[in-house]
């Protein structure tokens, strides 16, 4: 049996001061990237854009302002400011100039900008008009899909504003060989090349652009090390004066060179993973199996007596602080779906190697204790389980999860493995998996998975079944003819998959025209060089140069439509009790219940929009009218009374995620179609489509476009979020609802599906309660569940967090696929998370 | 199998519960009860008849009538959990003792399915009868409330020698046999009281483990919820000192104990 140092180590008094120092601020926009990168596109006009990119690259990272943090023993900042962020205009840039005004107050991750900044980038701008990759893509998507995104069905606004990110490139080679290793490999691949081949002038480009971005990385590097000695000469702390001798050195060598011993490891891993995010703005850049290619150069030191535990467990502390140093300037509607700063750097360990054989090391659980020693949302960190965990790691992992922070996140080998074998990876790649993002796995430096490709929310295709297609008065769907003349349930269902269909292939195409703007305009040589077979192919991941591509789009509300699906066939079909009219007629009039302020001036604008698109004339007084009758709540007493009586009726009816085989199997159907269609597609790289079924927070947002549902939901509440029961709906406990959840097809949702579920902290107190929920765990797996995450805390904890969020700044929460500081989301989201239904053991 | 129609009365199936016995555990209340006792937290769980409680202004049905074959479709539908813990059904009441016939047949259903099985019980029945849940029962839970005949029957309606006597052949022929004491302030809460149930379950044959339940207030309003009174409105729940100090009197006597079940 293998043994492992479970014990917790020490956590150095560093990293405390640290965390403070990270935090003191408000985030901050800066502009010098930008500055920099327009500088070196308007000396590079008319190269092949590769070169271009390269040569900005490299522009920037010879002369963006550097820094060197109090007390860092890890050292690279892509801002002057502790948590600040650069911004990417070729991606697009007029959202972040609308919103100079509004950044700094809006209440989903606000950022500090100054007025210098404001027009040192309003000059910058007026270079980018036309030139980026979102006008780029509008320009080659279908003017339906246009307006199915203008009518939110779906939105593929994540890659639309930013670059693609969610890779994990070859992080051990680099350790192994450096950029210098890299550099040698690219010149040989272009040595073989011959003038005369037909593809000679695309492959040599890019290979000549990949020898420039590793020349300068080694060369940003250089800088550090020259400041690192600049600041030691200064520095009359003998301790520190030290440390900064080491670091100084440290960035000699690495990451030109093959790593030595742990720190320069450690190092060298962190340029590499915040470099990635200078090129550029793409999220989930995920450091994957960090346990397994860091643990030979720990073994190493701490076999010849070099390292202690407790030294390695703090440059391990350093790097985690780091991780939460980066960060991203999201529009206002994305920064909602994306809540709480995150960029999704997960990192992944346990589970199997190549072979088949647990993998589990002493690594493994000090990542466990970094997260506890950190205790920040970044990485998003992840465990992987399977039959052979070793089950004191699952233990470990579990009193993690019991202190709140809504980490690890657990993943089955069970399922997930065959899920890629299914999508043409070979067993030893599909063995070797990790975690990008939230949920989405994939084989690290081979894949381009386009994760994460738009947000489709399945509610919407069903309100078009009411309208025949209809939405504001415009036609943006099928006509799949009147509601009222379906006469059977199937003949209703089917109008739902036209609908569906019709729209998935729409996301489609929004999606391949996106990837196709960033073919042509922001193709990544550095990036590039870390995933395999871009070298080989002499071409960009962005053309299609990683062995594995794929896009995968994730769908949501799949417990709504379930729910609402099975309410129909039930009520109007099998017992005939109301008609589809009656719930036209119900769901139009929000059920009789009172719409809020804020939702109130939704309808009005929608109402508004939707006299306008028939040709009236709307004065500011029929505005006011409207608003007025909206919230006046036009609806009669009777009216309330027939509406809460179908309400009642609703209710009782059986709900998904409560272990009922009949209503769970038509839950599996339902998310059919959405993955099944999906599956059909190719993308541009070459790769195919693969769905997810999970939201991110979107399910928030976008739950607040969606009108009432005939599951009983009112109108833009929040859906349900990834494949977890509607809110409130699971009402068996915990089991029930995990038996529910597993009886979903997690194995064609190959791009990650998500199950959320929320504890009070009571029941993992004990050693038992830690037993018994790793059971749960395992229960859930056994069963085919891919993933499941938990949010420990009262929901008492979570009210007076609302009422004074003072005292709670550091309290985490699950929200997603990732965790984040709660008094930090927006108030509905805070309230989504607190309605999640609190499982408590009996 | 015509036993899976046998007909029972429950009040409730509580799943993903991790007392009363190893393991996750779903646990069966089945409704009707020997005894009164005055603490009871499940006082809905005491009649037989099928009965309205009123909980937070919603007046809910407490009791329904189901066939084996339900409760073991439940029931089973956990048996994953159950594997990885050791885990399994608990029948629990009320009093199970006093439907045999769709007891009995849960248990063997749940047991042929290979299940681990328990039973909370007050042992208060004809030995022939506790006879026959035996050879489907794992763990039997059983209730010793007090050693003294009198205060026994003063507080729970019924005297102890029936139970006293059953627990000594229980011990003899169950598979294994736990005893559990409730600690209820003013009834027998001394250190006294407890050292001598501790002293009989300890020269029970076979019996090493003792667990001490204290009293809570949780079921209190259930009582105003079915228009009955609170018999022990004074009382408050035993402090963790009191519990910790009886907990070493129960050790004393070579027993291995819990606080809780």
């Amino acid at each position: 049996m293998k043994t492992f140092y479970t014990a917790d180590i020490k956590k150095s008094d560093r990293i405390p001061r640290l965390v403070e120092n990270l935090y003191k601020k408000m985030p901050e926009i800066e502009a010098d990237r930008a500055v920099l990168l327009t500088e070196s596109y308007q000396q590079t006009e008319g190269e092949p854009i590769i070169m271009r990119r390269a040569k900005a690259f490299a522009h920037i990272l010879e002369n963006i302002p550097i820094t060197i943090r109090d007390e860092e023993l890890i050292v690279g900042s892509a801002t002057q400011a502790p948590r600040g962020c650069q911004t990417f205009p070729e991606y697009s840039f007029e959202w972040l100039e609308a919103e100079f005004e509004t950044v700094e107050k809006r209440s989903a991750d606000p950022f500090y900008i100054s007025e210098k900044t404001q027009e040192t980038l309003r000059e910058v701008h007026k270079y980018w008009k036309g030139k980026t990759t979102s006008e780029l893509a509008t320009s080659y998507m279908a003017p339906e899909a246009l307006l199915a995104i203008e009518h939110n069905i779906f939105t593929p606004g994540n890659y639309f504003y930013n670059g693609v990110g969610h890779v994990t490139v070859d992080y051990p080679k680099v350790l192994r060989i450096g950029y210098s290793g890299i550099i040698e490999e690219t010149k040989a691949a272009l040595a073989k090349l011959r003038v005369g081949d037909a593809d000679y002038a695309k492959r040599s480009q890019f290979l000549k652009a990949v020898l420039i971005s590793c020349e300068a990385v080694i060369g940003y590097a250089r800088r550090y090390a020259k400041l690192a000695d600049m600041m030691a000469d200064g520095c009359s702390d003998y301790t520190r004066k030290a440390e900064l001798r080491r670091i100084a050195a440290n960035c000699e060598r690495v990451p030109e060179f093959g790593a030595r011993d742990f720190w320069e490891a450690c190092q060298s891993f962190w340029f590499i993973q915040m470099l990635l995010q200078v090129e550029s703005s793409g999220h989930s850049i995920s450091p994957g199996r960090f346990d397994q290619y860091m643990y030979p150069y720990f073994k190493k030191d701490l076999d010849a007596g070099t390292i202690s535990r407790e030294a390695a467990q703090e440059l391990m502390d350093c790097i985690w602080v780091k991780l939460n140093d980066l960060n991203k300037c999201r529009d206002a509607a994305s920064a909602e779906g994306f809540a709480g700063y995150s960029l999704f750097q997960n990192l992944i360990a346990g589970g199997q190697d190549k072979n088949g054989i647990d993998a589990t090391n002493d690594l493994s659980f000090m990542c466990i204790n970094a997260t506890f020693h950190v205790f920040l949302p970044a990485p998003s960190f992840s465990v992987r389980v399977w039959n052979g965990s070793p089950q004191e790691f699952l233990l470990r992992a579990a009193e993690l999860t019991r202190t709140g922070i809504g980490l690890p996140a657990y993943y089955n080998d069970e399922v997930i493995i065959p899920a890629l074998l299914s999508r043409g990876l070979t067993m030893e790649d599909a063995r070797d998996y990790n975690i990008i993002g939230c949920v989405e796995p994939q084989k690290a430096a081979k894949t381009d998975g386009w994760h994460d490709a738009a947000f489709f929310n399945m509610c919407r295709p069903l309100e078009l079944v009411f309208s025949r297609g209809k939405d504001l008065g415009v036609q943006i769907g099928p006509d799949t003819g009147e509601f009222r003349s379906m006469k059977t349930f199937d003949d209703f269902y089917n109008a739902y998959k036209t609908q569906m269909n019709y729209f998935i292939e729409l996301l489609v195409n929004a999606d391949n025209a996106i990837d196709m703007a960033h073919m042509e305009r922001c193709p990544l040589p550095f990036q590039s060089c870390m995933v395999e077979d871009c070298i080989g192919r002499g071409k960009s991941m962005q053309e299609g140069g990683a062995v594995y591509n794929f896009t995968g789009p994730q769908g949501f509300g799949i417990a709504n439509m379930a729910d609402a699906l099975y309410a129909v066939k039930t009520l109007v079909y099998d017992q005939k009790k109301y008609t589809l009219c009656d719930f036209k007629e119900a769901m139009d009039n929000n059920y009789g219940k009172d719409m809020d302020e804020h939702y109130a001036e939704k309808v009005t604008k929608n109402a508004v929009r939707e006299l306008m698109e028939a040709g009236k004339t709307v004065s500011r007084e029929d505005v006011a009218a409207i608003f007025a009758a909206v919230t006046a709540n036009p609806c009669t007493d009777a009216q309330k009374a027939k509406y809460a009586q179908l309400l009642e009726d609703i209710e009782a009816i059986p709900k998904f995620g409560n272990d009922i085989p009949e209503v769970d199997a038509f839950a599996r159907d339902v998310a059919y179609t959405y993955t099944r269609p999906m599956e059909t597609y190719k993308n541009p790289r070459g790769g195919s489509f693969q769905a997810g079924l999970y939201p991110v927070s979107a399910n928030v947002p976008l739950g607040a476009q969606t009108g009432a549902t005939p599951d009983g939901r009112l109108a833009f509440t929040p859906v349900a979020d990834g494949v977890s029961p509607a809110a409130g709906r699971d009402m068996n406990g915990p089991t029930a609802g995990a038996n529910s959840v597993s009886k979903l097809d997690h194995f064609i949702a190959s791009n990650g599906t998500l199950y959320n579920m929320k504890f009070h902290p009571t029941a993992l107190a004990g050693t038992n309660g830690l037993q018994n929920f790793v059971t749960l765990i395992r229960g859930y797996f056994d069963q085919k569940g891919a993933h499941v995450q938990f949010n420990v805390v009262s929901r008492e904890t979570l009210r007076d967090a609302q009422a004074h969020p003072e005292k709670y700044k550091s309290l985490v929460v699950r929200v997603a696929g990732y965790s984040a500081l709660f008094t930090t989301l927006s108030r509905s989201l805070q309230d989504d998370i607190i309605k999640r239904t609190e499982q408590g053991g009996f | 199998m015509e036993n899976m129609d046998v007909k029972g009365r429950i009040f409730d199936i509580q799943r993903f519960s991790v007392h009363d016995g190893p393991g996750i555990r779903t646990i069966v209340f089945l409704k009707g009860c020997v005894l009164r006792c005055k603490w009871c937290c499940n006082p809905e769980s005491q009649e037989w008849d099928i009965q309205k409680m009123t909980m937070g202004g919603v007046t809910k049905t407490v009791g329904r009538d189901v066939t084996v074959r339900e409760v073991f479709d439940t029931v089973r539908a956990d048996m994953p959990y159950y594997k990885r813990s050791g885990g399994g059904v608990t029948l629990s009441g009320g009093e199970s003792l006093c439907q045999p016939d769709f007891a009995v047949a849960l248990l063997k259903a749940c047991k042929e399915y290979g299940m681990d099985t328990a039973m909370e019980s007050t042992g208060c029945a004809d030995y022939a009868v506790i006879s026959r849940y035996l050879p489907y029962l794992d763990h039997y839970l059983m209730d010793i409330k007090h050693m003294d005949s009198r205060k026994h029957e003063a507080f729970t309606t019924m005297p102890n020698d029936l139970i006293l006597e059953n627990a000594k052949r229980i011990a003899r022929d169950a598979a294994h046999l736990i005893i559990r004491t409730p600690v209820i302030p003013t009834f027998n809460d001394t250190p006294e009281e407890i050292g001598a149930i501790a002293e009989f379950a300890a020269s029970l044959e076979g019996v090493s483990e003792m667990h001490l339940l204290p009293y809570h207030q949780m079921g209190m309003d259930k009582y105003a919820g079915l228009g009955r009174e609170y018999l022990l409105p004074d009382i408050t729940p035993p402090s963790k000192e009191h519990m910790d100090m009886l907990r070493e009197v129960v050790r004393s006597k070579g027993l291995r104990t819990q606080i809780g079940g």
